[in-house]
Order: structure tokens, then C-alpha cells, then sequence
């Protein structure tokens, strides 16, 4: 029989989420077993609650990193500054927003044209001045903060603006905001880069960027783009983070969000090395990282000792994703029928 | 030292296989004292296989080696320093931040209670380059100084340790000619001193100069040893190749003949395009519908005459025409708006991108000269993938697979069907049947043909010359970084390629 062939690449396609699906199943069942009420959903006012659903919610500010982040490794690259450049956004738009006179569009529009132009400058050390790029997205991690402590004036600057609060507590479709956000920019990133030939590029940039630039591809207008995307996805999870807590945080909004971002990427199965890259195993990876995160609070895992079972985790995860690790285990893809 | 008859370095009967592969089949070479030994062979010879064996990077499998007599073992190439054997490989492999001094006796540093003793440190690094006849402030960073110098900084770090035999890997790729014969200067003066010096260069002009004694390699196998004086340049470029002068073919392309019907205007038109370190200012034109061949040895500069033409590297003297204008390239996106195409030499690095689907790397080079902004479908993609499947008798389960479970001749066919797709007017074909079988080497020479009938234009670089003959309607030679002639009609036959190599301007 003549298999079709879209179909095929269909199935390959699934066939990258099996691990992080697996373990996201598997932390999943652990709760429905040990943690009690874990899977209670209720409607209250026509929305949605319940721990799956604070779970989403507050995965999403990861998932949004980590669409961006997914692209930018993909390019065999890394983004370190995502977590300064929402602290970065979320102090322009509490600045705008206490301004008298300033609509609210321009005060959303002016965040995300800072968080783009932060992207632009990673996207310019790493192309124009072809420094590595950890080390370029490492000066704005540092000094990111810095910037926002000077848009900010040194304050934690608080707002009560009814437009800007809905953005990270508000519902939209019966869920969370936030989530509706993730989701949204999950399908326009996937439409973006597997409906156009951009995903081609990226995955063949970060494969083998010599002969990329032998066929004719424009490697450096590529490696620019992502990161200006992942300033972009900063941009609007920094707008959720600080709409959550009604107040920009210079200091705090955002810490250390880009290793989950990273994480949540490789988790996802997209190798550090650059080449394939899967967006939608990257959010299941930031749904599995909320998820354990949610279960340590939930099992009174004390804050302090969390991070160990969490990287337990995770080192289980990416052990399963490593090709020669599982060659030990004598398993293979191969075997699996398709 | 005339009257001690044992050879410095005596190696008899080395083999080295790596699955596959026999690399090298029972070998011998041998250095004596007081001489420049010239290492020679083409592609796959097995030169560096034995420079490896020899210095202990490489296990060997059977074999023997004498150094001054007594058999040594090397494990690792700091082990063959200390029994006297040292290399300088083609790549400076020094640290450009550190200092001279450092490079010098970086991993043998003189040192007091483990603290590093630096003024003995600078002495010493002081002695060694006297030996090279150098005289540099030592404590500046290698990098602030040129690669000339950093080329004999290497050769001074060489014999610092005492070494009786060196081995110089392309000592001369990145120098110029003045630099070249400042390093020969040294290389006598050591030579004069008793030490054996082997060399390995792809310039036949240097082997000339500085050698004493030659000996050939040929895949895996020796071919022999020559005294250099004894072998005329043309008998060395046989052995290297593998055909014997005598015994040659002397059967005419049937594509030399059809030359004479006349071509239409020039395609591409170069004058006095080169590049220093890569070609010599050249001519050359290609015409719609004709396959022009560049002939020459390995390193002759065959590769860097496409690229500069592609715009890989940016040339940077002359000019070059397409259709009677001028273009200049800055990158290969520039050649490919222009219709041009390459098959680069190194598949593995220029070529694939070896987790991609064939389909997708059938498809890039002309979705990227369409840009995001039209995006083949899918179901266009597959079409045009499929196609050029079932065109080129790709074997492959699938459009699907990933392109680097191919073999390499049907990798070779997925980077042809990737530029055939973008209906080239100039095709570049680098080596395109190095590494595949017989049978995939026999269609694509027939792809070839089919494609100048159909009114491309091609340059066809392949160090095989019965290719060459076959398919070209005029050759183009290069030797040493140069054009050294042009053949034409009933010149274009082996031998008379061979003489061009070689340097015999032989009139047929």
C-alpha cells in the first residue's frame, strides 16, 4: 500500500512529544494517586478554577519565553536577557500607564516596542558583531535589570488601571487570560514558522550554518529575526507578570524565568546544538516544569529544599530525550511502530 | 655523518586500517640523516595517516619503526617528542593570546617546587628561536605578530625538545613567497646540521626547491621512493595520479571534438580574477551549453577558483561578467540570484544539512532564493521532492528521511536535484563523484550531459582525468595557486593535461 506521504510527516511530527508527553502523564498520575483534589475543576461566575487551571495559568508566563527561546536555540543559539526584558516591559507599561493622558493601547504598543528593540540589540551583537551568543544575551540579562531599576526610578511602581490588571488576572472563554494569550501566540508561532518557509530556514541555519549560507539562505537575517521574536514573547509575558501582582518589580519580575524557559525548551525535545525545533513539546516542557513546581507547593515541599526533586525531574527527562543514553537501555525509535 | 649508513628513520611494512578503509598497506618510508624528504599524494593517499601513525595518534596495526636504530613505540605525540620526532601541523596550533615565550615551552616549562621559573622560561624560548634565526621580543602575545612568524615560533617550539627528525604538515599554505623562502632558509640550515626533515606540501614548485628525496603515496600503497633531482616533473604527477605516462590512453573526448562548433557568447567572463592566498589573477570563460574543466593536483587551487566565482570568498582583483555585465559577489546569495549553482567539494560541511529531510534539502536553495514571502506548499514541496527523486534515482525510503542515513552518492544526487530545482544557467560541480560507487558515478557524468545539451553552462572540477576528457569540451589547468594553461579540442587527453600539471608545455 502506498503510504501517504503527508501523513508521515504528520506522525513524525507527534512522535518528538512522546517523552515529554510521558512524563508529563506520568507526574500527572502521580498527583491524581497521592495529591488529593489535584484534578478539581469548578465553574465559579461562568470561569474556571482549579489546580490544572492555576497550573496553565501560571505555566504561561514560561510557555511565552519559551516559543521565542525555542526559535532562538533552534538557530543554535540561546537567549539569557528574556527574564530582565520582562522586568524591562513590565516598567515601561507601569511608568506609561500612571501617566496622565496616555492611551492604553500606546502604553501596551510602547512595552512591546521596548521589549522588540531589546531583542534587536541581542540580534545585533550576535549577527553584526558576531559575539557568541551567551555571552551578547548575558550583558542584557545583567544590565536589564539595571534599565528597568532606571525606567522604574528605583520604586516598585503599583497601578490599578482596570485594561493593564486584566491582562495577567482577567478571563477571557471561561479561562485565565494569560493562558488565552499563550495558546494565541503558541498558534500564531506555529502558523508562522511551519506555513512559511521560516522554520526551514531556522532549523537549517542552526543544522548546518555553512552550507545554509551555500544555498543561498540569509543566515544572519534569520539569527536577527528570532531574537527579536524572543524579545518580543519577553515582552508580553513581562506585561502578564506585572499585571498579575498590579505593579512592575524591577528587581524580581521574571528571576531566573529564563532557565525554566531553556529548560521547558529541552524538555520539549529541541537540542541545545541548534537544528529541529518543536514548539509544542517546548510548552508541554513549560507545563511539566509548572506542574512539578505546583506539586512540590502542593506535597509542602519546603521552597528551599524544591529545587532538588525538580532537577531529579528533569535530569530523568533529558536522560530519556539523549539518543546514547537510551542505546544503553537497548531501547530505540526505531522499534516503535510509527 | 656521510659514513653512518643506518637510516634515521626506517619504517617497514606499516599498516593502518579504519572500518572501511585501508588507510595504509604495508608501507615503507624512510628519512636519512641530513635530508629533506618530501611526502607526496593525492587525495586519500594516506599521508597523514602515516604522519599520525608515526607520531602516536594513531595506534598502528602492523609495522615497524626505527629511529637511529632502535625500535620505538610512540603512544601519543608527546611521547614521539621526547624519543625526537616532532611536527609542525598545517594549522598553527599555538594560543594566539599567550605570549612567545609561552607557546614556546607551554607543557614544559621550567619550574622550581612546581612554580614556573619564567626568566628560564624566556631564555630558553630566546635559544630556541636563534635556532630558527629569529629575533622577537618573546614575552609578546603570538598573536600580535604575523603568520610567518608564528609559522617558525611553531618550528622553533618544534625543536626546542631535541628533536632529530621534523615533520613539517603544508608548512607553506598560509605563507607568501618571500616567507616561504625565509622558512626554506631554515629548513637548510637544519638540514646541514644532520636532522631529517620530512615535508608534505601540494606545492610542486617547494618540493623542488627544498627536497632531496621524494616518495609517492597512492592509495594506502607505496608508489615509491625518488631521488629528486632524478624524477622529471611530469613522471611525479603520473605516479601521484596513478597512470603511467607510457601506457596512457590516448583516446580523444568525443566532447573535445564537438568544441569546434561554435559556441555562443561567453556566460561568465573572467579577467584577472584572484585572490591572494587563494588563486592568481585569471581568465576564464564559460559558454551556454559547454562544460569547462579544471584540472590540477590536490591544493592547486581548483576549490578556491569556485568559491571566489560563487562568492564564497570575495575576490580581490579583477572583474567578472555575467551576460557581458559586471557583477561582483559578496555572498552566495548574490551568485544564486544570478543562476548560479555549486556542488561544494565537502558535503558533510558546505553541503547537507544532515537532519533535514531530503525533501527539505532538495527544496532550500529555492526557497531561499523565493524568500518567506512565498512559501512552497507542502504538496509542492513533495512534488518537486518526489520528482527529483524518481528524475535522479535518489535511494531513499522516503522524502521524509533524514538526508544524513543516505549513502554519499545519493546525498551527492539530493545536493544536485538542490540546484537543479533552481533551473541554474552556471552549474558548479566540485568533485561531484568523490567518495560514491561506480554505478552512481556513471549516471551523474550522464546527468552531466544531459544538462549541457539542454543549454547550461558548467564547470566540472574532479581530480579524476579520464572524467576530465570525457566530459569536457576545454580544460582549464591549474598549478600551484595559478592558471597554468588552457586546452582545447585534441590537447584535451591525459597526457597533455598532465604535462600542463607538471609544467612541460608539450604542443600536441
Amino acid at each position: 500500500m502506498q503510504p501517504d506521504r503527508l501523513q508521515e510527516r504528520k506522525t513524525r511530527w507527534w512522535f518528538s512529544l512522546v517523552w515529554p508527553v510521558a512524563a508529563l502523564v506520568l507526574l500527572l498520575l502521580f498527583n491524581l494517586v497521592f495529591t488529593q483534589g489535584f484534578f478539581h475543576v469548578e465553574v465559579r461566575d461562568g470561569y474556571l478554577y482549579g489546580t490544572l487551571i492555576d497550573i496553565l495559568n501560571h505555566g504561561s508566563m514560561v510557555i511565552l519565553l519559551s516559543l521565542g527561546m525555542a526559535l532562538v536555540i533552534a538557530t543554535g543559539g540561546v537567549d539569557l536577557s528574556v527574564g530582565a526584558v520582562m522586568a524591562i516591559a513590565g516598567a515601561v507599561a507601569a511608568q506609561l500607564i500612571n501617566m496622565p493622558n496616555v492611551p492604553f493601547a500606546l502604553v501596551i504598543a510602547g512595552a512591546i516596542a521596548v521589549a522588540i528593540v531589546c531583542g534587536c540589540w541581542n540580534g545585533l551583537l550576535v549577527t553584526i558583531f558576531k559575539i557568541q551568543p551567551i555571552v551578547a544575551t548575558l550583558i542584557l540579562m545583567v544590565a536589564g535589570r539595571g534599565v528597568a531599576q532606571l525606567i522604574t526610578g528605583g520604586q516598585i511602581i503599583t497601578f490599578t488601571h482596570p485594561g493593564l490588571t486584566y491582562l495577567g488576572n482577567g478571563h477571557c472563554l471561561g479561562l485565565p487570560f494569560p493562558i488565552v494569550l499563550a495558546l494565541g501566540m503558541l498558534g500564531i508561532t506555529v502558523l508562522l514558522t511551519r506555513k512559511t518557509a521560516l522554520g526551514l530556514f531556522i532549523e537549517s541555519v542552526g543544522d548546518n550554518h555553512i552550507a545554509s549560507a551555500c544555498s543561498g539562505v540569509d543566515a544572519r537575517s534569520i539569527k536577527f529575526l528570532v531574537y527579536l521574536f524572543s524579545g518580543l514573547c519577553a515582552g508580553l509575558a513581562g506585561l502578564v507578570a506585572a499585571s498579575n501582582i498590579k505593579c512592575a518589580d524591577a528587581n524580581h519580575a521574571g528571576l531566573f524565568l529564563e532557565l525554566d524557559a531553556i529548560l521547558a525548551v529541552v524538555v520539549g525535545g529541541t537540542s541545545l546544538t541548534g537544528g529541529r525545533f518543536y514548539l509544542v513539546g517546548a510548552v508541554v516542557g513549560a507545563l511539566f516544569i509548572q506542574t512539578l513546581t505546583t506539586t512540590m507547593y502542593m506535597r509542602n515541599v519546603s521552597a528551599d529544599v524544591a529545587p532538588v526533586p525538580k532537577a531529579l525531574a528533569i535530569i530523568v527527562v533529558c536522560l530519556m530525550q539523549s539518543p546514547a543514553f537510551r542505546q544503553r537501555l537497548g531501547w530505540s525509535w526505531k522499534r516503535k511502530p510509527a | 655523518m656521510g659514513i653512518d649508513t643506518t637510516p634515521l628513520l626506517e619504517i617497514r611494512k606499516l599498516s593502518k586500517s579504519f572500518p572501511g578503509v585501508k588507510a595504509l598497506q604495508e608501507v615503507d618510508f624512510i628519512v636519512r640523516r641530513g635530508e629533506v624528504h618530501a611526502l607526496m599524494g593525492e587525495n586519500g593517499a594516506g599521508k597523514s595517516t602515516l604522519i599520525k601513525v608515526l607520531t602516536g595518534v594513531y595506534p598502528r596495526d602492523e609495522g615497524m619503526f626505527r629511529l637511529d636504530g632502535a625500535e620505538i613505540h610512540p603512544h601519543s605525540p608527546k611521547e614521539a617528542e621526547w624519543m625526537g620526532i616532532s611536527t609542525v601541523y598545517q594549522e598553527v596550533n599555538l594560543i594566539p593570546q599567550l605570549s612567545v615565550a609561552e607557546n614556546i615551552c607551554l607543557g614544559r616549562q621550567p619550574s622550581r617546587f612546581g612554580l614556573v621559573r619564567w626568566r628560564a622560561v624566556a631564555e630558553r624560548a630566546k635559544a630556541a628561536l636563534a635556532r630558527v634565526d629569529l629575533k622577537i621580543d618573546v614575552a609578546q602575545p603570538l598573536a600580535s605578530y604575523s603568520i610567518a612568524i608564528q609559522q617558525l615560533t611553531a618550528l622553533a617550539r618544534a625543536l626546542d625538545v631535541s628533536a632529530k627528525l621534523l615533520i613539517l604538515d603544508e608548512p607553506t599554505s598560509s605563507l607568501d613567497e618571500k616567507e616561504v623562502e625565509e622558512l626554506f632558509k631554515v629548513i637548510r640550515k637544519l638540514r646541514a646540521q644532520g636532522m631529517g626533515v620530512v615535508i608534505v606540501t601540494h606545492f610542486l614548485e617547494q618540493v623542488y626547491a627544498i627536497s632531496d628525496r621524494i616518495t609517492v603515496l597512492r592509495d594506502g600503497r607505496l608508489v615509491g621512493e625518488y631521488e629528486t633531482a632524478k624524477l622529471p616533473r611530469v613522471e611525479l604527477v603520473s605516479r601521484m595520479i596513478g597512470k603511467e605516462l607510457a601506457r596512457m590512453q590516448k583516446v580523444q573526448s568525443e566532447a573535445g571534438k564537438e568544441a569546434a562548433a561554435a559556441q555562443g557568447p561567453p556566460l561568465l567572463e573572467l579577467r584577472q580574477f584572484g585572490r591572494p592566498g587563494s588563486i592568481a589573477p585569471m581568465d576564464m570563460t564559460i559558454a551556454k551549453g559547454e562544460i569547462v574543466g579544471l584540472a590540477g593536483l590536490l591544493g592547486s587551487g581548483r576549490t578556491e577558483t569556485a568559491r571566489l566565482i560563487f562568492g564564497v570568498d570575495a575576490a580581490k582583483s579583477g572583474e567578472m561578467r555575467v551576460d557581458g555585465k559586471r557583477v561582483v559577489f559578496k555572498s552566495p546569495r548574490q551568485a544564486i540570484r544570478e543562476g548560479f549553482a555549486f556542488t561544494p567539494e565537502n558535503r558533510k560541511v558546505e553541503g547537507i544539512i544532515p537532519h533535514l529531510s531530503v525533501r527539505e534539502n532538495i527544496v532550500l536553495a529555492l526557497q531561499a532564493r523565493q524568500g518567506v514571502m512565498r512559501t512552497l506548499s507542502a504538496r509542492q514541496q513533495l512534488q518537486i521532492a518526489e520528482e527529483f527523486i524518481r528524475l535522479l534515482g535518489i535511494s531513499t525510503p522516503g522524502p521524509e528521511q533524514p538526508v544524513m542515513n543516505l549513502s554519499g552518492g545519493n546525498q551527492q544526487k539530493v545536493l544536485l536535484a538542490r540546484w537543479l530545482v533552481t533551473q541554474p544557467r552556471l552549474l558548479i560541480l566540485d568533485e561531484p563523484t568523490r567518495g560514491i560507487d561506480v554505478g552512481a558515478k556513471a549516471e551523474i557524468e550522464k546527468l552531466i550531459q544531459s544538462l549541457r545539451a539542454k543549454g547550461m553552462a558548467i564547470l566540472f572540477i574532479s581530480s579524476e582525468l579520464e572524467e576530465v576528457v570525457r566530459d569536457c569540451q576545454r580544460v582549464i589547468v591549474l598549478r600551484d595557486r595559478a592558471k597554468a594553461g588552457e586546452l582545447t579540442g585534441n590537447q584535451i587527453n591525459e597526457e597533455t593535461i598532465m604535462h600542463t600539471i607538471a609544467g612541460h608545455s608539450h604542443a600536441a
